[in-house]
C-alpha cells in the first residue's frame, strides 16, 4: 500500500465517519436504528470512533418485535450498559395491544412489516429528525439506489423517483416540519466488508453467528430456529443442528444456514466461497437468506 | 491477521457512461460475472431468462435489467451503485443511465469517481453523446478515463477501425482536461479484453480493462499539497476524565497535516499548533485525505462548524464573488439574481446569482454567450455573490474545496451542482 494511501476499509471507515458526523451537525434529534444485528452494531461502533471522547450524541432505538433471539436482547443490553448510551425502545407488542396494527395469523405469521408502524410512531413520539440505519446498497436492487440522506415525507414515505441528487459529499438534510430523514453511513459497504471490518476492528457480535447447536425445524427449504413463536405444521419435526446465523432479524423469519464456522475468519471464507459457488446444493438456503434480507428491509426501511 | 489480503486492498471508484445500445450494461455484467461477484440465484434467473428469449449464451445484460425494466416504464431512475471486489481491489460502479437526465445523472456518478469508463460503438464511431460524457468526465475532474471501444467482433476485431476512433478522441480530447487517456478495443459480450486477453486482436498490445481497473495508480489523485481541513464539527466532551478537551472534527481535505506543526484557522486568520491527531482512540502523527479525524491545537480559539483550518504557507482564496460552471439539476430553470442556499465544504451560507456568463453546447464545447436560460440538464458559466465569504480552491486544484452545491430555498431540493473556477 502507498504510504498515502488508504486500505478500501480505512476509506470506507473514513466516509462512514464523516457522514454521522454530517448527521450529528445537521440534525437536532437523530437517532441510530439497531436491532441487534451486525450492521447496527458497526454503525454504532463507527459513531463511537465519530465522537470520541465524547459519548456518541444520539440515543439507540430498538423496534422490538417481541419475537427475538434472547442472545440478541441480552448482547443489545449489555452493549447499551458497557457504553452508557441511551436506548429507545419502541415495541410492536405495545402497537398491537393497543389495535394500532393486527397481528399476522397463520403459520407464515410474522410481525416484520409491523414494525413500520411502530418506527413511525416512534419517530414521531421522540421527535427523531433523523433516523440512521445500517441498510447497504449491495442488499437489493431498490437500495442500489438509495440515497446517503434519504428524504421521507410526512407519512415517512420514500418518494424513489424523486430523490434529491446527491454530489461528492455535499449532503443536504434540509426539510419541512414533520419531515425526516433516513441516513445511511455504511451505503457502500458489501456484506464481505462488514466481516472484514469486524475481523478487523475486533468488534464483539452476537453469539448468534457463530456456529452453535440449536432445535431447529424445516420449512420450504429453511432451517428455522424453533421458539414459542413458531407454530409447527403437522409435519414438521424440531432437530437439533450446528447453525449459525448469516442475518439476524426476529425469530419468525430468520433462517439459519447449516455451517460449521466459528470464528470471522472462517465466516469470511464461508461467505466469500458463497459468491463464488456458481450451482450448489446450498442454493435453497441463499434464495431463502434473499427473501429473508426483503424482508427485513420492507420491516425497517 | 496483518498476512490476510483482503486488508490490504484499496478502493476504486470508477462511473459507466454510454447508453444500452453502446453495451454498458454488458460490459458491467461482464465485469460482475468474472469476477464472480453475482449470487447464484441472480446468475440463474438471468440464465432462464436468457433461455426464455432464446438466446444460445447467458446474455449478462440481464443482469442489470431490473433497472431497464424500471426505465421503461418511464421511471426517472438515477445513478445505482454496484460493487464488486478482486483479490486486488475493491470497485464501487457508480452505472449512470445513458439517455434520461444524463447531465444530472453522470455529473452525480462522476462527482465521486476516480475513473470513468466511456463506451463507444465501433461500429458508430464517435457520437454526440461520446464527446459529452468525455467533457462530463473532464469537468468533474475525473483524473482517468478509459475508452472502451466496444462491439470489435462487429467489426471484425479490424485495427484500422479501432485506430481511427482513437485518433478522433484524442483530436477531441485535447480540448479536454483528463489527465490519464487510455483505449481498449473490447467486445462485452464476447468478453474480449474485458477480463480476459483476446486472442482475436493480436494487434492489441495494451492491457484488459479489468487489469487496468486494478492497477491503475490512483494515489496521486487526490491532493496532498495543500492543507485543507473543514471544521464538520467541534467535539467537547465536558466529562472529568476529558474536562478541557476541545476537539475538531473533519475529513481531510487535502494536503498532509502533521502533529506539532503550525496551522491556521480560517477566517479568523489565528495561528497555533496541532497538538494531537486522533482517529478514534487512536493517536496518530499525521492525517491526509480523505481521512476522518479529530484534532486538538495548542491554543485556545474560537473554532466553529465551517471555519477551515489550513497549513500556513498555502492559502486558499477567500472570497465572496466566486465564478462558477453549474450543472442545473432541476425542473425548475435557474432564476436570474435569484437567491440560494449553499453549500460549500461544511460551510453553509445563502448566495445570489449574479450574472449568467454562457451557456455550454456540451455536444460541441462551444460557448454559447447569447443564450443564458439555465435549465434542467444544462452546464453554464455564473458569478455568485455569496452572504459569507468562502475559503475554497479552483476545482481543478481540489475536488473537495473547489465544489458547492445550489439548493432551493422554497423546496429544500440540492438544485445545481457547481465547480469553483
Amino acid at each position: 500500500m502507498h504510504a498515502y494511501r488508504l486500505t478500501h476499509l480505512k476509506e470506507l471507515e473514513s466516509e462512514s465517519i464523516y457522514i454521522l458526523r454530517e448527521v450529528a451537525a445537521q440534525f437536532e434529534h437523530p437517532a441510530l436504528l439497531f436491532s441487534g444485528g451486525k450492521d447496527s452494531i458497526v454503525c454504532f461502533h463507527l459513531a463511537r470512533k465519530a465522537f470520541f471522547p465524547a459519548k456518541v450524541p444520539f440515543p439507540l432505538l430498538h423496534v422490538d418485535t417481541g419475537h427475538n433471539f434472547t442472545e440478541t436482547i441480552e448482547f443489545r443490553d449489555r452493549l447499551v450498559e458497557k457504553y452508557g448510551v441511551e436506548l429507545l425502545v419502541g415495541s410492536v407488542q405495545k402497537s398491537i395491544d393497543e389495535g394500532k396494527v393486527q397481528e399476522e395469523t397463520g403459520f407464515y405469521a410474522s410481525r416484520n412489516k409491523l414494525q413500520i408502524a411502530t418506527l413511525l410512531e416512534a419517530i414521531e413520539t421522540h421527535k427523531i429528525d433523523c433516523a440512521i440505519g445500517g441498510a447497504r446498497r449491495d442488499e437489493e436492487k431498490a437500495r442500489a439506489k438509495e440515497r446517503v440522506f434519504s428524504h421521507r415525507d410526512e407519512f415517512g414515505q420514500w418518494d424513489p423517483k424523486n430523490q434529491r441528487p446527491e454530489i461528492w459529499n455535499l449532503y443536504n438534510g434540509r426539510k419541512r416540519p414533520g419531515e425526516h430523514f433516513r441516513a445511511f453511513p455504511i451505503s457502500n459497504w458489501t456484506e464481505m466488508d462488514v466481516w472484514q471490518y469486524i475481523l478487523q476492528e475486533q468488534i464483539e457480535i452476537p453469539s448468534i453467528y457463530f456456529s452453535h447447536e440449536r432445535e431447529v425445524f424445516l420449512r420450504d427449504g429453511v432451517i428455522y430456529a424453533n421458539s414459542p413463536f413458531m407454530r409447527l405444521k403437522p409435519d414438521e419435526k424440531p432437530f437439533t443442528m450446528r447453525v449459525r446465523f448469516r442475518t439476524i432479524g426476529d425469530m419468525s423469519c430468520t433462517g439459519a444456514v447449516d455451517s460449521p464456522a466459528s470464528t470471522l475468519e472462517e465466516i469470511i471464507e464461508e461467505v466469500a466461497s458463497t459468491r463464488t459457488t456458481e450451482r450448489g446444493s446450498r442454493m435453497d438456503d441463499k434464495r431463502s437468506e434473499a427473501a429473508m434480507e426483503d424482508r427485513k428491509k420492507e420491516g425497517y426501511f | 491477521m496483518e498476512t490476510k489480503g483482503y486488508l490490504n486492498m484499496d478502493l476504486l471508484r470508477f462511473t459507466t457512461a454510454g447508453s444500452v445500445d453502446d453495451g454498458k450494461s454488458t460490459l458491467i455484467g461482464r465485469l460482475l460475472y468474472d469476477s464472480r461477484a453475482i449470487f447464484d440465484d441472480q446468475l440463474e434467473a438471468v440464465e432462464r431468462a436468457s433461455a426464455k428469449r432464446g438466446s444460445g449464451e447467458v446474455d449478462l445484460s440481464l443482469l442489470t435489467d431490473g433497472l431497464r425494466a424500471e426505465r421503461e416504464q418511464g421511471i426517472t431512475i438515477d445513478v445505482a451503485y454496484r460493487y464488486f471486489a478482486t483479490p486486488k481491489r475493491k470497485f464501487i460502479i457508480a452505472d449512470t443511465p445513458g439517455h434520461i437526465q444524463y447531465t444530472r445523472n453522470m455529473v452525480t456518478g462522476a462527482s465521486t469517481a476516480n475513473l470513468a469508463i466511456i463506451l463507444v460503438d465501433a461500429r458508430k464511431g464517435i457520437q454526440e453523446q461520446t464527446n459529452r460524457h468525455a467533457f462530463i468526465a473532464s469537468l468533474l475532474g475525473i483524473p482517468h478515463v478509459v475508452f472502451c471501444i466496444n462491439k470489435m467482433d462487429l467489426v471484425g476485431y479490424d485495427q484500422s477501425v479501432f485506430q481511427a476512433i482513437q485518433k478522433q478522441l484524442e483530436d477531441f480530447s485535447t480540448k479536454l482536461e483528463v489527465r490519464d487517456l487510455n483505449f481498449i478495443p473490447i467486445s462485452a459480450l464476447k468478453g474480449d479484453n474485458v477480463v480476459k486477453r483476446s486472442t482475436r486482436m493480436d494487434w492489441y498490445q495494451g492491457t484488459t480493462l479489468m487489469y487496468l481497473l486494478e492497477n491503475i495508480h490512483i494515489a496521486g489523485d487526490l491532493n496532498h499539497i495543500d492543507r485543507r481541513f473543514p471544521v464538520q464539527h467541534v467535539i467537547r466532551p465536558m466529562t472529568r476524565e476529558w474536562h478541557d478537551f476541545r476537539g475538531f472534527a473533519g475529513q481531510v481535505a487535502g494536503g498532509i497535516f502533521r502533529v506539532g506543526e503550525p496551522v491556521e484557522v480560517l477566517p479568523s486568520g489565528f495561528r497555533s499548533t496541532i497538538r494531537s491527531i486522533r482517529i478514534g482512540q487512536q493517536e496518530v502523527p499525521e492525517a491526509f485525505a480523505p481521512q476522518s479525524v479529530v484534532m486538538t491545537l495548542a491554543d485556545e480559539i474560537d473554532i466553529s462548524r465551517g471555519d477551515m483550518i489550513t497549513g500556513t504557507n498555502s492559502l486558499p482564496q477567500t472570497a465572496q464573488d466566486v465564478d462558477v460552471m453549474l450543472c442545473w439539476m432541476n425542473q425548475r430553470p435557474l432564476v436570474p439574481n435569484g437567491k440560494y442556499a449553499l453549500r460549500h465544504t461544511t460551510r453553509e451560507a445563502r448566495c445570489m446569482v449574479k450574472e449568467v456568463a454562457y451557456k455550454m453546447d456540451i455536444n460541441t464545447l462551444r460557448k454559447l454567450e447569447g443564450d443564458k436560460a439555465i435549465g434542467m440538464n444544462d452546464i453554464g458559466r455564473v458569478k455568485l455573490r455569496t452572504t459569507v465569504p468562502l475559503h475554497f480552491d479552483p476545482y481543478t486544484r481540489n475536488r473537495n474545496t473547489g465544489s458547492l452545491i445550489l439548493i432551493d430555498e422554497a423546496t429544500n431540493e440540492t438544485v445545481a451542482a457547481g465547480m469553483i473556477v
